[in-house]
């Protein structure tokens, strides 16, 4: 290779390092704040800000929803399985998705008693798809914990 | 042809222009038959799924754009790097070529993926990790578009946006990872080539078929594109005016 391009190739290569390493010292830096809800674990461990707009997020614990039979408002737990659950309460329609089992995001405001009060619900889903005859199962553990990203 | 060879002949756009003369309708006419085939097979023929019904079905248009918007900025990553070293013609022109493709691409998955989130997410869009880093890269598309547009001088222009280009490929990792890295909305990836699939066999070919059509079409994009920009930049040459002329296109 001529000196010339040798210099070019040495400068591109050094450019291109030398942004990558900014860019994932922001992303370190960031962390946390780049997780677009917080798991079940830090919203009753004190890791969620109270009285803020966040989102929270977990799997409906099977047996927890219950509705109000004059309206739409309906509360749940969101838990992950491993000890850490919150109640939420909700006035709205929910997903198609929701369920019990399923992934859900709850956007709204953590009460100082550990209550959340949700103005929106999101469903997550997990990228296992199959047709109504092979879906028998309810999702068990595992799944939960692909849906939370809990064995990242 | 040795690789040193090839290395060599890549310098020279007439020699790609000549050789590559039946590529773009061979790859166009592949992409037509695989897509056509794939898209009627994943919207009428696999089965619904157990959770969300006939709406998973959009993750056949919204998981091959997906990729390929990525793949298109891998491959302009890396003509960026070779015009900046080598200065090669062929690269620069690659570079302007894919653009247009990888930005409707780009686009394209970003609306599938509203589309797609709404009935089952209950929302058009939501800032993940994930679909903020694609939304990064259609700036980046958009960017790369106007920075050429923006500079008159071709050569400059160039390297400009191979430099932009080369940067702008850290991204692309950040999309993939962004489901592992963080806590996301978005399901992790669908379609690896690395593991199981994580669907059925009748759920997931009619996905295989339309990722290989899309690429096909990307092939067959960036070639006809590549050709139509070597006849506008090399136009006061000889060997054009005679290919013009002669009508051999």
């Amino acid at each position: 290779m001529r000196p010339k391009r040798r210099n070019r190739l040495i400068i591109i290569v050094f450019l291109f390092a030398g942004a990558g390493i900014s860019v994932a010292l922001v992303l370190v830096a960031l962390n946390e704040n780049l997780n677009v809800f917080y798991p079940p674990d830090q919203v009753v461990g004190g890791g969620a800000p109270v009285d803020t707009q966040i989102r929270a997020g977990g799997m409906v614990l099977d047996g927890s929803v219950a509705r109000r039979a004059d309206g739409l408002d309906v509360a749940f737990v969101l838990t992950d399985y491993q000890g850490a659950e919150f109640t939420v309460y909700y006035r709205g329609i929910l997903p198609d998705l929701f369920r019990e089992g399923q992934g859900i995001l709850v956007q709204g405001q953590l009460g100082s008693d550990g209550v959340f009060q949700a103005s929106q619900v999101l469903a997550k889903h997990d990228e296992n798809y199959m047709p109504p005859e092979l879906a028998g199962m309810s999702p068990d553990k595992r799944t939960a914990r692909n849906l939370l990203n809990y064995d990242r | 042809m040795g690789i040193k060879q090839l290395w060599h002949r890549l310098g020279s756009p007439r020699w790609f222009f000549e050789m590559s003369r039946r590529w773009p309708l061979i790859f166009g006419g592949l992409a037509l038959l695989l897509l056509l085939t794939g898209t009627l097979w994943g919207l009428a023929f696999a089965p619904a799924d157990y959770q969300q019904g006939n709406s998973f079905r959009i993750m056949y248009i919204h998981v091959p754009t997906s990729l390929v918007a990525q793949s298109a900025y891998i491959v302009m990553g890396v003509a960026g790097f070779m015009l900046l070293v080598w200065r090669m013609k062929l690269a620069d022109m690659v570079l302007s070529a894919i653009v247009p493709f990888g930005l409707s691409m780009t686009a394209l998955s970003l609306f599938t993926g509203a589309v797609w989130g709404r009935p089952t997410w209950g929302a058009w869009w939501v800032w993940d990790a994930r679909t903020t880093s694609m939304l990064v890269l259609l700036f980046l598309y958009f960017g790369l578009y106007a920075l050429r547009q923006a500079i008159p001088r071709q050569e400059t222009a160039g390297r400009a946006c191979a430099v932009l280009a080369l940067v702008g490929t850290i991204n692309i990792p950040i999309i993939k990872y962004s489901v592992d890295w963080w806590l996301t909305l978005h399901q992790p990836a669908s379609f690896t080539l690395t593991e199981a699939p994580s669907m059925p066999m009748i759920m997931w070919m009619p996905l295989l078929v339309n990722v290989l059509g899309v690429y096909c079409l990307f092939g067959a994009n960036l070639l006809g594109r590549l050709r139509l920009e070597i006849l506008k930049r090399e136009h006061s040459t000889q060997w054009v005016q005679e290919v013009v002329t002669s009508g051999r296109l």
